[in-house]
């Protein structure tokens, strides 16, 4: 990914570095330059965009249009599908499971999203001058991003058992009865988030770890002979220029929260009694789409999905004029 | 922790493993049956079973002896995924000549042109119907002709630990067990002090309330499949009658527990001293020491009048197979007399042929249970309840009913909650 710069000069407006706003200032800049380009150039130049662009393509556009078209039928057993208009759109809005589907994806989303200060946090700690063992640290927290979603489920599985799970024996030793957390509508979904949480900060934090590297170190110089404190620097630097990439990353937490289906899959499972309260949107749409054949109700599941995770996305860009600095 | 799931249980260990294979195969899809130039075909032979998966192979060794111009290539794909990939495989039309089919799903199947109609190939053939258990007969039969070859029945039974029994001072179950007995074994049983309870209450529909509802009097669905049965007084008591088990007379785990550890490995770890399980399963409590030693079965207490539920499985063909011929002499093999008793030797499955059910009885299994149990049970068990859209409402129904086990609904209400799920999927289905 691109690297947010930091205030200079000679480039104003500063280049921002999210990928989605990015690329639109980048397009801006080279249009007009393509009617110069020689034919040859150009043939070279899609034929390299070619494999990308095919595989975008037949993967991911035209089943996205297949999907919306879908979304207005009704399906039979196996194939054939019936013209049915916007009766899945009607029926997944008074869907109350898709409803509680709903308010738990956003309770996910927000507790996932509680990764995003504690990356920052952990990544100013290793972004330290002098820390001896950087790189174990840094590996170490990186670790669950490498590591299989199933096997971190399964794991995690364990961990959270109300019989013999180690969260439970490390509750008993202050005199705490845990329950079967991933078994109980009331903890499922907070179960779910912390392993969300677990699992993605390493990512963010090596994101937030570049951005703090593209800090010029004169700044923490000019700012300590000013007196300022580690904890002031912090806050007072770190923060502040590093929220281009804290943007970013909020936005494709966000966007990745909102589809998440794999842990819920994993650790709950369509057979346990609280997965009426810890099922996300997705985990619905494959449960209806997937499992129960009715594949036009399922793509209406997912095109209100997209809405709402446009809706939020345009929003969060909007609001960024507030809080986020180019330099 | 058990990765193999149990044949026809619904109730699974979500093992990544098999989640990573669902998605596996629903990337890939799977191939249909070999090309046949130069006169030697392949037919495909799709199971889910891991447990039965040698004796099916033994079954193809047996039969491409007899037909060496035939290979069968058995394709394991596990219960989790099982559905999944052969309804997209069906759709696609790459589903294996030949696969398994269970009563629940059976009905979709035929309805909707997935399977071939056997009844014109059946007319010239040496197979009778009438071999086979009734029910299960009658179970592969849609709109009068036959789609399915039974396989296989089951039926419940219940489980005990005799060693528990025995240092609790009970006497083990009879055939003369009521419900009254039952409570009152399970309650002398558990014990606190030592976290042993005296019945595990599974939430699982054949092992739970499938099973007492005919035996309270009720039916879970109509005879003429229009209308669901969970509404009657009889329904609501047979599921009362678990979930007291466990809200009001505390003799079982909570459903919490049991979805953290799996009610038949608490089983197998003698913390519950009887559970209703399948005779699928004497192969896997045998397979366990604690279990092989220590536990038996014996028929299940009456509750006010006797019966039950068996489930079982069926071999059917694709409707778009390219070798019908080819198929249906496997077909004919499997429902024959020397595969029903290679499959009642091995222990793992009643034969729904019925004159193979003294060989099971006699199966190695049979020194360490007593397997009469299951054919008790299973004379006077009716047929797993199913209609064409089974898929729709059974699991919205199992859903509700385990609000009834964790005592978030009382069992009417998620008894009529159920019946108006399942009434609204049979009247969607015509």
């Amino acid at each position: 990914m691109t690297e947010q710069t930091i205030a200079t000069t000679e480039r104003r407006p500063a280049r921002p570095s999210p990928r989605p706003s990015g690329s639109t200032a980048g397009r801006a800049r080279t249009r007009p330059k393509t009617g110069n380009l020689r034919k040859g150039e150009a043939f070279w130049g899609y034929l390299l965009i070619a494999p990308t662009a095919i595989g975008l393509l037949t993967l991911s556009i035209w089943p996205a249009i297949q999907t919306f078209s879908f979304s207005f039928t009704t399906w039979g057993s196996f194939g054939g599908h019936t013209f049915t208009g916007l009766d899945n759109y009607v029926a997944v809005l008074q869907d109350p499971e898709f409803g509680q589907a709903l308010i738990n994806t956003f309770l996910f989303t927000g507790m996932t999203l509680i990764s995003v200060p504690l990356a920052i946090g952990l990544a100013a700690l290793l972004n330290r001058r002098g820390l001896r063992g950087v790189g174990v640290y840094r590996t170490l927290y990186f670790l669950p991003v490498v590591t299989l979603p199933a096997a971190i489920a399964l794991v995690w599985k364990l961990l959270y058992n109300g019989d013999f799970g180690l969260v439970n024996w490390f509750l008993g030793i202050f005199g705490v009865h845990g329950v079967s957390w991933l078994a109980n509508g009331s903890t499922a979904i907070y179960a779910i988030g912390i392993v969300s949480i677990w699992s993605s900060i390493g990512y963010n934090m090596v994101l937030f770890l570049a951005g703090m590297q593209a800090i010029p170190a004169e700044y923490y110089e000019a700012a300590s002979i000013d007196g300022a404190g580690p904890l002031r620097q912090f806050f007072r630097i770190t923060v502040p220029l590093i929220t281009p990439t804290t943007f970013f990353v909020a936005v494709i937490t966000v966007i990745n929260s909102l589809q998440a289906f794999d842990l819920v899959y994993l650790m709950v499972g369509p057979t346990s009694p609280a997965i009426q309260n810890a099922e996300t949107v997705v985990y619905l749409f494959y449960q209806k789409g997937i499992i129960q054949g009715q594949g036009g109700y399922a793509a209406a599941i997912v095109f209100v999905l997209l809405l709402i995770i446009l809706v939020l996305t345009l929003f969060q860009f909007r609001f960024q004029k507030r809080w986020v600095h180019y330099g | 922790m058990k990765i193999a799931p149990s044949p026809r249980r619904r109730r699974v260990l979500f093992s990544g493993l098999a989640a990573a294979a669902s998605v596996a195969l629903l990337l890939t899809g799977c191939s249909s049956g070999g090309s046949g130039s130069g006169g030697k075909v392949t037919i495909t032979y799709g199971i889910w079973d891991n447990t039965q998966e040698p004796v099916m192979k033994q079954i193809a060794a047996e039969f491409e002896k007899a037909n060496p111009d035939i290979t069968v290539k058995v394709q394991l794909t596990p219960w989790d995924s099982y559905w999944t990939k052969l309804k997209t495989a069906a759709t696609g039309g790459s589903a294996p000549d030949t696969f398994w089919m269970n009563d629940a799903n059976f009905a979709q199947y035929a309805s909707g042109g997935a399977i071939k109609d056997l009844q014109p190939m059946l007319a010239k053939s040496s197979v009778s119907m009438s071999d086979y258990v009734p029910a299960q007969a009658k179970a592969y039969t849609y709109k009068g002709d036959v789609y399915g070859i039974p396989k296989d029945v089951d039926s419940i039974a219940l489980w005990y630990n005799k060693k528990l029994f025995q240092e609790a001072g009970v006497q083990p179950p009879t055939a003369s067990w009521t419900g009254d007995d039952l409570l009152a074994a399970a309650q002398k049983l558990t014990d606190p002090a030592t976290g042993v309870f005296g019945i595990v209450a599974q939430s699982t529909d054949q092992q739970s309330y499938y099973t007492t509802i005919p035996q309270m009097g009720g039916q879970v669905i109509s005879a003429d499949k229009k209308k669901s049965g969970y509404d009657t007084p009889e329904a609501i008591k047979a599921i009362t009658f678990w979930t007291d088990m466990i809200n009001k007379y505390h003799v079982s785990p909570t459903l919490q527990a049991q979805t953290d550890t799996a009610a038949d490995n608490m089983f197998e770890a003698g913390k519950v001293a009887m559970i209703y399980e399948g005779s699928w399963a004497a192969a896997e409590f045998a397979a366990v020491p604690y279990t092989k030693q220590n536990a038996d079965v014996a028929p299940l207490p009456t509750l006010v009048k006797p019966g039950g539920v068996s489930n079982g499985l069926g071999n059917v063909m694709s409707a778009r197979t390219p070798h019908p011929d080819q198929a249906w002499k496997w077909l004919e093999f499997l429902g024959g007399e020397k595969a029903a008793a290679l499959q009642a030797q091995s222990g793992i499955v009643i034969p729904a042929y019925q004159s193979a059910q003294d060989a099971w009885l006699k199966s190695p299994l049979s020194k360490t249970y007593n397997l009469q149990a299951f054919i008790d049970d299973l004379k006077v068990a009716t047929a797993y309840p199913s209609s064409e859209a089974t898929a729709v409402w059974q699991d919205a129904v199992q859903t509700e009913m385990n609000k009834a086990w964790t005592g978030d609904e009382t069992p009417a209400e998620a008894a009529h909650n159920s019946a108006t799920i399942m009434n609204k999927a049979l009247a969607a289905e015509k």
